[in-house]
């Protein structure tokens, strides 16, 4: 259409503005996709673009569509009567804004009418669906979502649950390991911790002060930068200068990448070289462009499960690259869990709400994965680069973790 | 206090070369182009993918990809922005509708990167060894970096102040209504004027692409960083981004070292917003 | 259309659109209720923005800090006194940032407001990091979407009608003359500095409020969340796709935009990005005398 500026065409730009507000309102008709009896819808709202695509492309959404492709590879969910049902998708984008997952998620309940929504990426996002997730009585199986009060939100809402843990847990576990190394004689007690600006950064470093304090460590140099920094060559001088032997970055993919590439420049290599998001992703010994041995993060795998083998194996070969060594594998558990819960219960979204808290489940976890208070605790906390792998470690090993081998050799 | 100020000006290199093209674009071509930032961030998968598909170094991909950069930039200019330019009444009209073109560009480029690429992290490894400068150790790519937009920068200044054809488009930035009437063509000028401002986004990203992580919907921040240095050294004026990119990468090291590192971007906005107010048309600009 | 007619086809519509969530399903109330938030920040941005000619992108900076208050002090304060709050801390950051400002003109103007916005984000998430030791923060209040509609609803009549009176009141006229000519204003004895003040107050204030209703939504705030651009640039677009000089221009901008992302997000979820970008460049085009025209030649014609 033209729009001429002549007062009778602006009438005709008028209605044809109105035509346009009719024809998005037919959208309000069903998708293309009937909803048949022989299915089972599955509906999810997940960051496709804006900031958040980065996390939920590596983490969330790769894992769902793996998922949702090996169910129906092996002929759908199974129901309790034997039978089975192909899963069908509903995806939304939620273009990294609270506001259009809340409502992405309001469509799926209300408008699509799936079986089961799975629930975005993010601490934030998750909480922001988890009202709404309640209210229409479907299990929440917030996947990638680091959070202290887990143990709050399941009283709020007790059809959620939680696979990662929360901060506390994390910095406890690290914790451990720096008082073993202290005692061994490997690390000085003092620590150089810096964080990025936002939930994740600000959440671990509020637990890490007090514990590492409390673990008779002195913080020598603790600040924050914001999310959009992307040089970090005078914090690591600054921290170099506070003669500690472990250094702490509570940091999301740039920084880690960022931090890793400068301190081989820097030379900066203390004995504990501990970094956020990022270092447990597969290509990351790539991006360092060689050896990052010994380098510390959240997450690790136990590199004799081979559960945990196959599903990588299997997940390079339908998505085309291997998932990261943290939240990954939680999120694939939360599915599996998921499926043998309808496999028992059928599709009665609060009995499979029910049998999630109380059941137990052979998940790529292990053989016997279960909820504790509805949330997953066999989590491993801390892991390290070791030949390659990036594996789950204590300071003892044991119990399917190898014991952390410090100090960090030199870069290469 | 050494290291800072060499830790300042190869960060303020960074911006410097990621500004120069905007400020040109801007100053001379008058288009206020928002998708400044993806056209850096193609440049960086284009030169992701060379190297690790075809194995082309960065520095060799330049040859492809910085030619590449013009040529899409004119092309651009000839489809999209020539209409514009030619109907618009005057230059706020045209400003206005520059920047809301060019926001949908941003989302069509950003919409292809994330189609092709997807959503998630990339960043690769080259030239990330230590060189001393003045005894502090910098990454030979951040001061690649510095090098080029110095480099380029007086390329630029010298072509611009000593050449007829800099003449040209001096004046077409100073007075476009009028230079016609002098036998000037205008539209030449402008889209020349785009399509270097092109090249130069494609620069950016190369050699940015050595050390940062970028993903598809970050371009954002380039256009936001590289705005903040055209307005704060001059729009058009070459001199005044190099000035400017600098003194921001100063002022970022400087904060980051004796006030606080999470106060960096603030400080960044502080001096910008303080300087805009006491000189708005920045260090360079004319009235 | 004359007022006679004009107010009670207008109670009507209020009213119809009152009631609406009570036979909606919950996707739809969403759907009124983001429609409704952009109608009122759209409005409100207009306000200032359509006669002064100053193309703001503080749009989020207010927005957020509204959103912000409301987490902050959600459980310290009754809700009427939390908004109260929050419409008082927008109006005098409004007045600060007016009174430095509102000398620069054009495209300074633009980016002068956008690194406002950053600049308040990056000062809040220092803030809470350093001083209070927080980064996110729950709003737990008993609110459903209905609710937050019903409240964004009101908000949004009571924007319409304060542009309304603006436009038939003296400051409405003064403002008329700045908008034509701001030196032939000032000579004719019209405070144009007081004027255009006065009226970023206002709009300012009311874009605080609508981050202040619609926080409860999200359950949980940290900055990246609220201080989201999208907000400033949806805004924007939406303002001058209707024409940001009428009375109801925003809100014909606003309404058939926003259910346009929605069927776009719905049907074309993957390419999302690409459809809204040649959407726009379409939208730049088939206006062949810019957009800025549009509101020009729509602004001669007289208001209705």
């Amino acid at each position: 259409m033209t729009c001429l500026p002549l007062q009778a065409a602006r009438a005709v730009c008028r209605r044809s503005a109105m035509l346009a507000t009719v024809a998005a309102l037919s959208f309000a008709a069903p998708m293309a996709f009937a909803q048949s009896e022989d299915s089972i819808t599955i509906g999810y709202a997940v960051s496709k673009s804006g900031p958040n695509a980065g996390g939920s492309d590596m983490t969330v959404t790769p894992n769902y569509e793996l998922w949702v492709q090996e169910v129906n590879a092996a002929g759908g969910l199974k129901l309790p009567d034997g039978s089975q049902k192909m899963i069908e998708v509903i995806a939304y984008d939620d273009r990294s804004s609270a506001e259009e997952v809340v409502r992405a998620v309001e469509r799926l309940a209300t408008q699509d009418e799936v079986d089961f929504i799975l629930p975005p990426w993010g601490t934030g996002f998750n909480l922001a669906v988890a009202p709404l997730m309640a209210k229409f009585g479907y299990p929440h199986l917030a996947g990638a979502a680091v959070t202290d009060k887990a143990p709050d939100f399941v009283k709020r809402w007790d059809t959620s649950f939680w696979f990662m843990g929360g901060s506390a847990d994390y910095v406890d576990a690290l914790t451990e390991i720096l008082v073993a190394q202290r005692e061994a004689g490997t690390i000085n007690d003092r620590i150089a911790m810096i964080s990025v600006a936002d939930g994740f950064g600000i959440d671990l470093v509020k637990a890490a002060r007090p514990a590492f304090e409390a673990a008779g460590f002195e913080i020598g140099y603790d600040k924050t930068f914001p999310p959009e920094t992307s040089d970090f060559a005078t914090i690591l001088g600054e921290a170099g200068s506070a003669e500690a032997d472990t250094f702490v970055a509570f940091s999301y993919p740039p920084h880690t990448f960022a931090l890793t590439k400068q301190a081989k420049v820097a030379g900066f290599n203390p004995p504990v070289f501990y970094l956020g998001v990022g270092a447990g992703f597969p290509v990351y010994p790539n991006i360092a462009g060689g050896s990052v041995e010994g380098v510390m993060s959240l997450g690790g795998i136990d590199p004799d499960n081979s559960l945990n083998a196959a599903y990588r194996a299997k997940h390079e070969e339908v998505i085309g690259r291997a998932p990261d060594y943290w939240g990954s594998v939680l999120v694939y558990a939360s599915l599996q869990m998921l499926g043998q819960s309808i496999e028992r219960v059928g599709l009665d979204k609060a009995a499979v709400a029910k049998e999630l808290s109380t059941g137990t489940f052979a998940t790529v976890l292990g053989e016997e994965t279960r909820l504790e208070d509805n949330q997953l605790r066999a989590i491993n906390w801390v892991g390290q680069w070791q030949n390659g792998q990036f594996i789950a470690v204590s300071p003892d090993g044991g119990d399917g973790m190898a014991a952390v081998k410090l100090p960090k050799p030199d870069w290469q | 206090m050494l290291e800072h100020i060499v830790n300042g000006l190869v960060l303020g290199g960074t911006y410097a070369l990621v500004a120069m093209g905007l400020t040109i674009q801007y100053g001379i071509a008058r288009i206020m182009n928002l998708s400044f930032g993806d056209t850096i961030i193609a440049a960086c998968f284009a030169t992701y993918l060379l190297f690790t598909t075809l194995n082309v170094g960065p520095l060799l991909a330049l040859l492809v990809i910085v030619p590449a950069g013009y040529f899409l930039s004119l092309g651009v200019y000839r489809v999209i922005m020539k209409p514009l330019v030619d109907r618009a009444p005057d230059a706020g009209a045209l400003e206005v509708d520059s920047i809301l073109v060019t926001f949908g560009l941003l989302f069509v480029i950003q919409g292809v990167l994330l189609t092709v690429f997807g959503g998630g992290y990339t960043s690769y490894s080259f030239l990330n060894q230590p060189l001393s400068v003045l005894g502090t150790a910098v990454a030979v790519n951040r001061l690649l970096a510095l090098a080029l937009s110095l480099g380029i920068g007086a390329i630029l200044v010298v072509v611009l102040y000593r050449s007829h054809w800099g003449m040209i488009l001096r004046a077409v930035a100073v007075a476009p209504q009028s230079a016609p009437l002098f036998g000037i063509d205008t539209d030449r000028a402008a889209r020349t004027a785009f399509a270097v401002g092109g090249a130069l986004a494609a620069t950016g990203g190369v050699v940015l692409s050595m050390f940062q992580t970028f993903t598809a919907t970050g371009g954002v921040v380039f256009t936001m960083k590289a705005l903040i240095v055209v307005i704060l050294g001059g729009k058009g004026s070459v001199p005044g981004a190099i000035i400017a990119g600098l003194l921001l990468g100063l002022v970022e090291t400087f904060v980051a070292a004796y006030v606080d590192p999470g106060l960096t971007l603030a400080a960044v906005y502080t001096v910008f917003l303080a300087l805009l107010l006491v000189r708005p048309n920045g260090l360079f600009g004319k009235a | 259309m004359k007022p006679i007619h004009a107010f009670p086809i207008a109670a009507l519509v209020l009213s119809a659109l009152a009631f609406a969530p009570l036979f909606l399903p919950d996707y739809w109330t969403g759907v009124l209720l983001g429609m409704t938030g952009y109608v009122t920040l759209a409005t409100a941005w207009a306000l200032f923005s359509g006669p002064t000619r100053y193309v703001s992108l503080a749009t989020v900076a207010f927005f957020g800090v509204g959103a912000y208050t409301v987490a902050v002090l959600n459980e310290t304060l009754p809700y009427p006194l939390v908004l109260l709050c929050a419409a008082g801390i927008g109006a005098v950051m409004a007045l600060v940032v007016g009174l430095s400002t509102l000398r620069l003109a054009g495209v300074y103007f633009v980016i002068f407001t956008f690194g406002l916005a950053e600049l308040v984000r990056q000062t809040v998430s220092w803030w809470e990091v350093n001083v209070t030791y927080t980064m996110g923060r729950y709003v737990f209040l008993p609110f459903e979407g209905r609710h937050i509609y019903w409240q964004l609803l009101a908000l949004a009549a009571v924007t319409l009608l304060i542009s309304w009176g603006i436009g038939r009141s003296r400051l409405g006229l003064a403002l008329k003359a700045i908008g034509d000519d701001e030196t032939v204003a000032a000579h004719a004895g019209i405070d144009v500095a007081r004027v255009k003040l006065l009226l970023f107050v206002i709009s300012a204030t009311l874009i605080t409020l609508v981050g202040a209703i619609q926080a409860p939504r999200w359950t949980y705030i940290e900055p990246s969340i609220v201080f989201n651009p999208t907000v400033s640039f949806m805004t924007l677009i939406m303002a001058l796709l209707g024409g940001a000089m009428r009375l109801w221009g925003p809100l014909v901008g606003a309404i058939p935009l926003f259910l346009l992302f929605e069927w776009l997000s719905v049907s074309f979820p993957d390419h999302f990005s690409i459809i809204l970008g040649l959407l726009f460049i379409l939208i730049v085009f088939v206006m062949p005398q810019g957009v800025l025209a549009k509101v020009e030649s729509l602004r001669k014609g007289g208001r209705t």
